[in-house]
């Protein structure tokens, strides 16, 4: 599927993509949204992008195999999850949250982190999955 | 600090198994990651069941959020007790799989998946939540799937759907039996079930739900009628996936059915029953399935499911005593079936196949190994001292009281058979003239392993060797804390008490 109007398109789709899936991901904790569609919109970007350019552009644009997101994001889940227990000898999971508000993305707690890390595991889990197919194909 | 310990064993699993994700290439630095870690873990179990022996049942409210809303982890005693023994088992399978199970499956994240599988089952024992205990159940599924197909054989494949179909239809109909307990009660939290349960008008469904609970555990158990995936799965995965398969995945479903029946279904004299009728055609299937096996796993297997039954009956007979002897029998049957699937790949590492027509001559060749594996063996019979004989004695005790003659005539039964099943096993495999069988190719013997693989190969088997002797020889300990487990789960007051102080 090596059109120029796709490739040209996928280009632009990608960084927009890549943030509205951001946007998901932030506006997730009181409306629809969160880590897990936050992240399959951005493994759509990274699938759209490998259609248009080739399996290699993709993962030469990545840097690094998409299956070390599973870790990372469970580790990052893992830990936000961790804090209450090492910090504040609170229950696994307890929610932490800083008093003030931060500008654009609101307030901070433990529960943006675990967010991020499912955000993250999605991706790895859907782009392994997909990447190897592919290329078995 | 000190509350927190409850959750301590299974976060730890976790983070090993996402260290072990990180080094997913590097399996030689994954075999120490995982040896260390489970020594670590086994350390963690402990103290938590120390913690909980000197200061009884400890609870953590995960997310703070308090029970019944939230998702309790209670560790009483018979919860550490299983952690501890998981970790113990896990401990000796993390050690033998490094030596005995082969790079090109270690490479495909075997170690990862094996503390994962460990998580699911440390899970299912802390959990005070049937919804969450039913994801456990699922993270034990999905990883054991991963563990039964990792190589990719024939036999294996074939061993794996059936396994996945039965052990699916198992967690369908857990889930249907949850949600008809959720329609009924509007909580998911077991204490709190066990407190609204009695005082429900509807009984007839009440009994359905109760029912469901038991066939869905039932599969997963492998009690009597429905235990046909156990047999035809468990001997085609590497040795070390069947030895923590063998030792621990039925046993959860033991351990989910010892807790549902004495704490939310009680006073049913239907069900108490059909558990012993369960129990005792388990054993009696069990005993004469193995009786005809000539693959040394399958004889195994079939003696996993008819040891379920002295569990079962112990249940089905509800008494302290019975309950209490049910316990042990639990506790002695973690370590020995996990070490007789250990024996059996020791067995085909050494000869390179696990066939009983074409083994022979062990002792003659390795005779200090066949004595060593010979102590396991009489164990399992229950030749008195050593770790079978307690528990058996309590259940007769029990029987007796009760006036369960068949009970007590099914475990005499199942007993004599194992003595026989276990006899022809050793006459064929150790005494009898060895078979001169051909060399395979691309094979690991045991003779051609280094040093260093053969002493991971051998301690695990060693290690819990000497820990059912300790079952056995120190039957007293082991009898004050099933005595202990029994007293609690028959008052179970103080379980919801701990989950709920304010009600």
């Amino acid at each position: 599927m090596k059109t120029i109007i796709l490739r040209t398109a996928s280009n632009y789709l990608l960084p927009i993509l890549l943030l509205f899936s951001i946007f998901i991901l932030l506006r997730g904790h009181y409306l629809p949204g969160g880590g897990f569609v936050g992240g399959l919109i951005a493994s759509i970007a990274f699938v759209l992008h490998a259609f248009a350019n080739g399996l290699k552009d993709t993962k030469k644009l990545l840097k690094f195999h998409p299956g070390y997101l599973m870790p990372a994001g469970l580790a990052l889940s893992f830990l936000s999850g961790l804090l209450p227990v090492v910090g504040f000898d609170e229950p696994f999971m307890t929610g932490l949250w800083l008093h003030h508000p931060l500008p654009v993305i609101g307030s901070i707690g433990t529960a943006l982190f675990f967010d991020i890390g499912v955000y993250l595991v999605v991706q790895g889990v859907t782009l392994t999955i997909i990447f190897t197919i592919s290329e078995s194909a | 600090m000190m509350q927190q310990v409850v959750t301590y064993p299974l976060l730890f699993q976790l983070l090993l198994s996402i260290i072990l994700m990180f080094v997913w290439r590097r399996i030689d630095l994954q075999r120490i990651i995982s040896i260390c870690g489970s020594l670590v873990g086994v350390a963690l179990s402990g103290w938590l069941f120390f913690h909980v022996w000197t200061n009884g049942t400890q609870t953590v409210q995960a997310a703070s959020w308090d029970a019944p809303f939230g998702i309790t982890f209670v560790a009483d005693t018979l919860a550490a007790t299983l952690v501890l023994l998981t970790s113990i088992s896990g401990l000796a399978v993390s050690s033998y799989s490094s030596a005995s199970v082969i790079p090109a499956r270690l490479r495909f994240g075997y170690f990862p998946i094996f503390h994962f599988l460990l998580l699911g089952l440390i899970g299912a024992f802390l959990t005070g939540d049937i919804f969450n205990l039913y994801v456990w159940f699922e993270i034990i599924i999905i990883s054991s799937f991963v563990l039964i197909t990792l190589g990719g054989e024939k036999p294996q494949i074939e061993g794996a759907v059936k396994y996945f179909t039965l052990n699916i239809l198992a967690s369908i109909i857990f889930l249907t039996a949850i949600a008809v307990m959720y329609g009924l009660t509007g909580s998911l939290n077991m204490a709190d079930l066990a407190v609204i349960v009695p005082k429900l008008e509807n009984r007839g469904l009440v009994e359905v739900a109760a029912i469901l609970f038991l066939i869905g555990f039932g599969i997963k158990s492998a009690v009597f009628p429905l235990y046909f995936w156990l047999p035809a799965s468990y001997h085609t995965p590497p040795s070390a996936v069947s030895a923590i398969f063998g030792g621990l995945l039925t046993k959860v479903g033991v351990y989910a059915l010892i807790r549902i029946f004495t704490l939310i279904f009680l006073d049913d004299i239907l069900l108490d029953d059909i558990l012993l009728i369960i129990a005792v055609l388990t054993l009696f299937s069990g005993a004469i399935g193995a009786l005809v096996q000539k693959n040394v796993r399958k004889v195994f297997s079939y003696l996993i499911i008819c040891h379920i039954g002295f569990m079962i009956a112990g249940l089905g007979m509800f008494t302290e005593a019975a309950i209490a002897g049910a316990i042990f029998y639990l506790i002695h049957d973690i370590i020995v079936k996990t070490n007789l699937f250990m024996i059996s790949g020791v067995i085909y590492r050494i000869k390179g196949t696990i066939n009983i027509k074409s083994l022979g001559g062990l002792y003659e060749k390795y005779p200090k190994l066949s004595l060593l594996i010979a102590i396991p063996f009489f164990s399992l019979i229950g030749i008195p001292p050593l770790s079978g004989f307690w528990p058996k004695i309590s259940l007769i005790l029990a029987g007796l009281d009760t006036n369960n003659y068949i009970v007590i005539g099914g475990i005499i039964f199942a007993s004599l058979l194992t003595l026989i099943v276990i006899a022809r096993v050793w006459s064929e495999v150790f005494w009898k003239n060895p078979v001169k069988l051909p060399k395979r190719e691309h094979f690991l013997y045991f003779e051609d392993m280094t040093n260093l693989r053969k002493v991971q190969f051998i301690a695990p088997v060693v290690f819990l060797t000497l820990v059912s002797l300790y079952i056995g020889f120190g039957a007293e300990h082991i009898q004050q804390i099933s005595s202990r487990i029994a007293g609690e789960l028959l008052n179970h007051g103080e379980y919801i008490k701990a989950v709920m102080p304010k009600s």
